[in-house]
Parts: structure tokens; C-alpha cells; sequence
């Protein structure tokens, strides 16, 4: 017997037009805890899917799992050797409690037809003792932190005998706390030999877990190699084939008023006493955690959840905050986190997208829009911000998640904000069109414009801000330049604030 | 307790309490055991197809057509059973194969064509209702066997009141805790019950449910049969109840059920929903109708009344649901 667990040599993939895996060898030894690294479109997904039995490789493809060669693999077969996947949906179901979820997968692969409450117990009981968790079997599913429902995933993977787990970005929506969590539940199952697999794009905490990690690019293997040996820089270059360097953004404060000057700022239950200046031209990142007040305190300067008291002053003159209507026309943009549900419409066209601000300034008369103008202004935006897009007419859910992100801020800066609030501006976006989308937002802020940057990448607000706030439970906790800190110390210090 | 009262049933049961108090003390009449079997039983019709809907809308979906399928079991039953002969057992039978061809007409469409099911049903509602008067050309039936008549009649028990006029428990209401029993043993018991919750909780994306090895077209199939079945014993009930059968006495009554159904806390969006919330919300509706007969209010307020009460307790869930979504941080002292 061998010390791997699945070999595989040889294994490509080609779809129509496109070789998604060229010859990929790749191995997962018993009880490894391994990574997959990649940007989007790197053959990631295609690899998985070939693991788990959705997708068959090409002619030439080997592979091994426990010393036996797999010739026909469907989703079945692959799990019942012992292959389970966690999809980033996580695929519960949130009006079902603990254990009726775990449950549910072995019970139907029972061909079981009754349900038994107690049976239903003893398994999701087995299930998290075996994963070390401890979580109320009858609290519904959409009741608990984010997590929690991942730990729900694991132990509903592991009613059967897993030998590999599979997460697809298990890190992305947890916060720090839960992310530990997570690593001792990965530690206690590679204690009992079975392997963990982590699909990721995003370099960080993945790395304090690793054992290897195996990078892709373009459909092909660059290497594997021991995380030990890697560094957020030599990833990134391997990721991508570059090297991105973050130069530090070069402020000069010109004018001495404040753009924006927010005073006592508080709402209940959100945050409390926050009080910070913005110059024009300047970029403020605001960091800390997952639940650190950062992102509430964004949409109360939006007007979309109305503080309880403090003031905001735009230009000297008080915000009413009181709705997002109000605050757009007073000269504030907000890109919000999750683009996909809050910041477009997803079938609808890059065009209408686009326009969809400024819709009032494009009108004929009568009221009617002009056509004319409609196109000349979307042309002008899809060019100057360069989205790759074949017509103004796709629907927006065609495009990459760079592009996506260029619509969005396209649709805003067409408003011509004074202040431009942008929440996680590159969440999801690769190496490449990250660097892109930062150079847009500098030029933007060169041109005057005041913007905000709330993102809890560290090296994403040391490499683009000029100076950062650090919040923790819901308060400010510390300022710094970025000319006078390193990454590192930021680091540090966003850990020393949230801990 | 905290779970208790966490529950959207607790606040039906106190409104259906409350109504109780109020209607009583204004008519003592009210609160009689003759009274509250005399409810039960006129609210076996609405009750049976309540109990569909709420299979229905578990499993995420949202169907109109089964006032139609109700009229058109019941209908072909009665032309059958005054024609030829029969009894009570032919006259189920046919009005639920009847129900169940149909809700299978039902699935097909919703699984094959991937249509969303409100517009489904709102198709062969009216293909249903439609064809139906066509065929009858409209023609009421009075004169229905006299087994029929005295079926209807049959009591579980009997009790005399002060008067000495006998009363009792209706079979009808009997056949209403039969379809209640069957309901509640299949979503609790079965794997088929827990598949509904699943099916309806993952929402548009029915991904999830596949990828934990459901078979969604099986549980369509089940949910649209059920609804069926349900709508062709209704179809029988309501004709043992008012001994006539008229093509046009039970469609439109399906915003009712639905109304009734969606008060005992079933999710129009699914994947939520209790057999209790659901007899809470269908008495609800009928004790409602009942008080305000014995309280002499006109019949043309029922609906004003009946859509308030819809109005309030809908959005008081909704309210109660927002506070729970709120995010809340747990702000660092000064």
C-alpha cells in the first residue's frame, strides 16, 4: 500500500474550443491536508469535477484511487471512495434543523422510507463527535453563523466514510474565530487519516494549514509545492505568471478642507462614535473583521440604515442620511460587496447597467430616453474603463468577475461622485484584473474624487490606500499612514485591535 | 418557552383564543359544544384542500388550479352516481382518480416545461373549469341518490342539546381527520415528508436537493397527486354538505384556502409550513365568519374583515422576521 491516497497523470480535459486541463499529474497523499491554488479559469473547477465523478477526463487520463486504477467514475462511484465535495453554496437546506440535515444524505442513500427522530439524532450525534464539533441538533440551519453552517456541511460529508474532503473556498464568508474553528476540525480529521483538500484563489490563512499546494495556470500544473516554501508574492507570481507589485499610492494632500468629515457617528447594535476626515483625492481603507462594524457603517453614509446620532458633512454641508436617493444626489457612490445580488442586474445588458444612474440626465424630451445619447455615453464608459465585453447588449452575467466589477464602478463614477464608497472591490477578482480595477479606482481618486475602501485584505488596503482605520466591535481603534507601516505591521496590528 | 413563543403558530392560537373570548362574550351561544362541531363540519370542505395547499407550498410551489380539479372530480361523481347507480365508496373513487390524473397533468407540466407553478395552474384552472362547463353547458344537479343524502348525515356520535334536537360529530369531519392523519404521518415520518421540506427550502436553484440524491420530479409527482387528491375528496364533501352540485360553487374559493393556509405560517416561498399552523389558520378563518354571523354583522364585511386579519398577521411575521435578520455587533463599551 502505498501512501497516496489519489494519483492521478496525465489528465486533460478539453471542451469545445477550449483545453480547460493539458496534461495535469497530481497527487493527494492519506491524511494531507492540500491546496489547490489558481485564478479563475486556471482549470481549478475541472479538476474537482473530474475527482468527484461530474466530468469525465479525456482518452489518455489516469487515474488511481487506493492503488486501483478508476476506468468509468460517476458522482456514485467517487463517493463511495469515499470523495465528498463541499460546494461554496455549502448545499443546506435552512429551513431544516442540525440534524435533519446531516442526516438527510444517509438516510436517502439508505433507501430508507420512514424517518426515525432518533435514528436521525444518532447520526448527526456520530457525525460531529467525529468531527469534534458540538452544535443544537435542533436549531435551524439558517439560524447559525456562517461557520457553524460549514461545520453543518462537514459532518453531513462525513456520515459516510470519507477518505477526501473537498472545500471550494471554504475561508471567503468566515470570520477569523470561525476560520480556527475550522483548522482544528481539519486537524482532528487528518488525525484519523482522512484527507483535506482546500480550493482557493485568495492567498492567506489557507497557507497556515496547508502541508503542499499545487498550482494552476491556463489549464496546466505549474508545480506543487511545500506551503512552507511559498510567500503571498512567489504564489501570486506562480498564480499568475507576473509579478504585481503594490506601490505605495503617492498623496499629496493639496487642499486642506475636508471632503467629508464624519463626527460622533452611532447606531445601536452597529457601531458607535466614529468620527474621521477624507480629504479629495484622498483613500481612506477602513479594515477590520468580519463583523467589525465596517461594512453598517458604509451603508448609514449611503443612507441605507439611518445612524442614531452624529452627523456627516459633505463639503460643509450635513447629509441627510436619510435615504440613498438623497445621498446620490449629494454626491455619494457605494460599490457594494456582493456585486452579484446588490450591485447589478444580472441579466440585464452591460448597457442598461451602465446607464442606470444617470438614466434622468439621458432623457430626450417628453421624457423619453435618447437613444443617441444612451449609446455615445455607454460606448464612452465600456472604452474608458476597458471591459472586454462584445457588444453593450450582453447581459451582464456573462462577463468575468473583473469585468463585472468594472460595470459596477463604470455605473458610479458616471454619477460623478464627490465620494466614492467601494466595499470589498476585488472579492472574487484574480491577480490580474485586481490590479486593474486598483489602478482605475487611483486614477478616479487622482481626479479629485474622495473614496473609501473597506476590504479586510490587509495587503489590498496597504497597496492601494494612502491611510487606514482599523475597526473592532464596532468602534474605530486605530489610524495609520500607509507611507510610515509596512503590510506586515498592519497586520499585526488589524490582529493585536480584533483580539 | 423561548422557542415557544418564537413560533408563528403560538401567535395564531392566541388570535384564534381571543376571537373565541371576544365572540362569546358577545354571543354565549357561540362557546357550545353544538356550535363547535357545527364549525368543524362546514369547515371540512375548506379544511381538506387546505391541507393540499400546504403540501403544495412546502414543497415551494403555488397552485389555484385545484378549485377546478375539486369541481370537475365532484361533477363527473354526481352525473355518474344519478345516472347509473352507486355508492358512497364509487363516489370517492371516482372524484379522487379524477384528482389524481389531473394533478399528474399538473407535474408534468411544472417538471417537463420547468414553467413556474402559479402560472401552470393558472392555465389549467381555467382549461380544467373551462371544459367543464363546456360538457355540462353550465347545468346544476339537485336530485342526488337518497344514500348519498343520508351519508351525509351519518354521525361518528350523538348528543342531544337542551332542546332535544340531536347532534354530533359529521362524518364529513371524520374524513377531514383522516386526510390530516395521512398528511402529518407522511411529513414527518417519511423520507418523502423531509425530501418536501428540502425540496422547497433550496429555493430557485433546486441544486442542493439533487446533489443530496432527492428525486425531484418523484417528489413533484407526489406533491401535485396529493393536491389532487385532496381537491377530489373536498369535491365529494362539499356535495354531501350542500346536496347540490353546481359547476360553479367551488372555484373561486382557492385565495381562501391559500389565505388560511399562509396564516397558519406556511412560507409562500417555501419550505415552511405545519399541519397545525394550517388547522389554526383554517379556524381562524371560520370562527371569524361564524362570530361575525352570530354577531349580526352584515355578510358584506366578512371580506373586509377576513383581509385585515390577512393583512395584520402577515405583516406582524414579516416584522417579527426583519428584527431577527437585523445584523447586529456587539459594540465595545465606552
Amino acid at each position: 500500500m502505498s501512501n497516496l491516497f489519489l494519483s492521478m497523470q496525465n489528465v486533460s480535459k478539453r471542451y469545445t474550443g477550449v483545453q480547460a486541463l493539458d496534461q495535469v499529474d497530481f497527487e493527494i497523499r492519506r491524511g494531507e491536508v492540500h491546496c489547490l491554488a489558481g485564478e479563475n479559469g486556471s482549470g481549478k473547477s475541472t479538476l474537482i469535477k473530474i475527482i468527484s465523478g461530474v466530468v469525465q477526463p479525456d482518452d489518455g487520463s489516469r487515474i488511481v484511487v487506493e492503488d486501483r486504477e478508476i476506468t468509468h467514475q460517476t458522482s456514485i462511484e467517487s463517493m463511495r471512495l469515499g470523495i465528498e465535495v463541499i460546494y461554496q453554496d455549502l448545499s443546506l437546506f435552512p429551513n431544516m434543523t442540525v440534524s435533519q440535515n446531516i442526516a438527510l444524505n444517509e438516510i436517502i442513500e439508505n433507501k430508507s422510507r420512514l424517518v426515525v427522530k432518533k435514528h436521525e439524532a444518532e447520526i448527526a450525534q456520530a457525525a460531529m463527535d467525529r468531527v469534534g464539533v458540538d452544535l443544537p441538533l435542533k436549531e435551524l440551519v439558517g439560524d447559525l453563523s456562517m461557520g457553524d453552517q460549514q461545520l453543518v456541511a462537514i459532518c453531513r460529508a462525513l456520515t459516510s466514510d470519507v477518505r477526501l474532503l473537498i472545500m471550494d473556498e471554504p475561508t471567503t464568508a468566515l470570520t477569523r474565530k470561525e476560520i480556527q474553528g475550522l483548522f482544528r476540525v481539519v486537524a482532528e480529521l487528518k488525525s484519523q487519516g482522512i484527507a483535506s483538500m482546500f480550493i482557493s484563489h485568495k492567498l492567506g490563512e489557507i497557507f497556515e494549514i496547508a502541508e503542499r499546494v499545487t498550482v494552476l495556470r491556463d489549464g496546466k500544473k505549474v508545480g506543487t509545492y511545500p506551503s512552507s516554501d511559498l510567500d503571498d508574492a512567489k504564489l501570486s507570481y506562480l498564480m499568475t505568471g507576473q509579478t504585481v507589485e503594490y506601490t505605495p499610492y503617492d498623496y499629496e494632500r493639496i487642499e486642506q478642507q475636508p471632503l467629508l468629515e464624519v463626527r460622533n457617528l452611532s447606531k445601536k447594535n452597529n457601531f458607535a462614535d466614529v468620527s474621521f476626515t477624507l480629504a479629495p483625492g484622498e483613500i481612506l481603507g477602513i479594515t477590520g473583521l468580519l463583523g467589525s462594524g465596517r461594512t453598517e457603517l458604509a451603508l448609514s453614509l449611503f443612507g441605507m440604515n439611518r445612524p442614531d446620532s452624529g452627523a456627516v458633512y459633505l463639503n460643509g454641508d450635513r447629509l441627510p442620511l436619510a435615504s440613498v436617493g438623497k445621498s446620490v444626489r449629494a454626491g455619494i457612490g457605494y460599490v457594494p460587496e456582493n456585486r452579484l445580488v446588490q450591485g447589478l442586474v444580472m441579466p440585464q445588458s452591460v448597457g442598461r447597467n451602465i446607464a442606470v444612474t444617470t438614466i434622468r440626465k439621458l432623457l430626450a424630451k417628453l421624457g423619453f430616453i435618447d437613444k443617441d445619447l444612451y449609446h455615445e455615453n455607454v460606448a464612452e464608459w465600456i472604452d474608458r474603463l476597458s471591459v472586454m465585453v462584445p457588444s453593450a447588449q450582453s447581459p451582464v452575467q456573462t462577463l468575468s468577475g473583473g469585468n463585472q466589477q468594472r460595470v459596477v464602478l463604470a455605473k458610479w463614477m458616471a454619477t460623478a461622485p464627490k465620494v466614492l464608497i467601494l466595499d470589498g472591490p476585488t472579492v472574487g477578482i484574480d491577480v490580474a484584473a485586481k490590479s486593474a480595477i486598483h489602478t482605475i479606482i487611483r486614477d478616479l481618486a487622482k481626479s479629485g474624487v474622495g473614496v473609501i475602501i473597506i476590504s479586510d485584505e490587509v495587503a489590498e488596503v496597504h497597496g492601494t490606500c494612502n491611510r487606514a482605520l482599523v475597526m473592532n466591535r464596532g468602534r474605530i481603534k486605530a489610524e495609520f499612514a500607509m507611507a510610515s507601516v509596512s503590510a506586515h505591521e498592519l497586520q499585526d496590528a488589524v490582529q493585536q485591535v480584533s483580539a | 418557552m423561548r422557542r415557544l413563543m418564537q413560533r408563528h403558530e403560538t401567535y395564531v392560537f392566541l388570535a384564534v383564543v381571543a376571537l373565541t373570548i371576544v365572540v362569546t362574550a358577545l354571543n354565549p351561544n357561540f362557546l357550545t359544544m353544538e356550535n363547535f362541531l357545527d364549525i368543524l363540519k362546514s369547515c371540512s370542505f375548506l379544511g381538506i384542500m387546505a391541507i393540499g395547499v400546504l403540501v403544495v407550498l412546502i414543497s415551494g410551489g403555488v397552485d389555484i388550479s385545484f378549485t377546478a380539479v375539486a369541481t370537475v372530480g365532484q361533477y363527473v361523481m354526481a352525473v355518474v352516481i344519478t345516472r347509473y347507480t352507486g355508492n358512497i365508496a364509487l363516489a370517492f373513487t371516482i372524484a379522487i382518480a379524477i384528482g389524481l390524473v389531473l394533478g399528474l397533468i399538473n407535474a408534468a407540466l411544472i417538471y417537463f416545461f420547468n414553467i413556474p407553478t402559479i402560472i401552470v395552474s393558472i392555465g389549467t384552472l381555467n382549461v380544467f373549469y373551462g371544459l367543464l362547463i363546456v360538457f355540462s353547458g353550465g347545468k346544476w344537479i339537485y336530485t342526488l341518490p337518497d344514500w348519498f343524502h343520508k351519508f351525509a348525515e351519518t354521525r361518528v356520535f350523538t348528543l342531544f342539546n337542551s332542546n332535544g334536537i340531536p347532534y354530533g360529530l359529521s362524518i364529513v369531519t371524520l374524513i377531514w381527520i383522516f386526510v390530516i392523519v395521512l398528511a402529518a404521518l407522511i411529513l414527518r415520518y417519511t423520507v418523502l415528508g423531509r425530501s418536501l421540506y428540502a425540496v422547497g427550502g433550496c429555493g430557485f436553484d433546486k441544486g442542493p436537493a439533487e446533489r443530496a440524491g432527492i428525486n425531484i420530479f418523484r417528489v413533484q409527482v407526489f406533491v401535485y397527486t396529493f393536491m389532487g387528491f385532496t381537491a377530489g375528496v373536498a369535491g365529494v364533501v362539499q356535495a354531501l354538505l350542500v346536496q347540490t352540485v353546481a359547476p360553479n360553487s367551488i372555484v373561486g374559493k382557492e385565495l381562501n384556502v391559500i389565505a388560511a393556509v399562509v396564516l397558519g405560517g406556511a412560507s409562500l416561498a417555501g419550505g415552511a409550513g405545519t399541519i397545525v399552523g394550517t388547522l389554526l389558520g383554517v379556524f381562524l378563518l371560520a370562527i371569524l365568519s361564524n362570530g361575525l354571523t352570530l354577531m349580526r354583522v352584515p355578510s358584506y364585511w366578512y371580506d373586509v374583515v377576513i383581509g385585515m386579519v390577512i393583512l395584520t398577521s402577515v405583516s406582524a411575521s414579516a416584522l417579527q422576521q426583519r428584527r431577527e435578520q437585523q445584523r447586529a455587533i456587539a459594540v465595545e463599551e465606552a
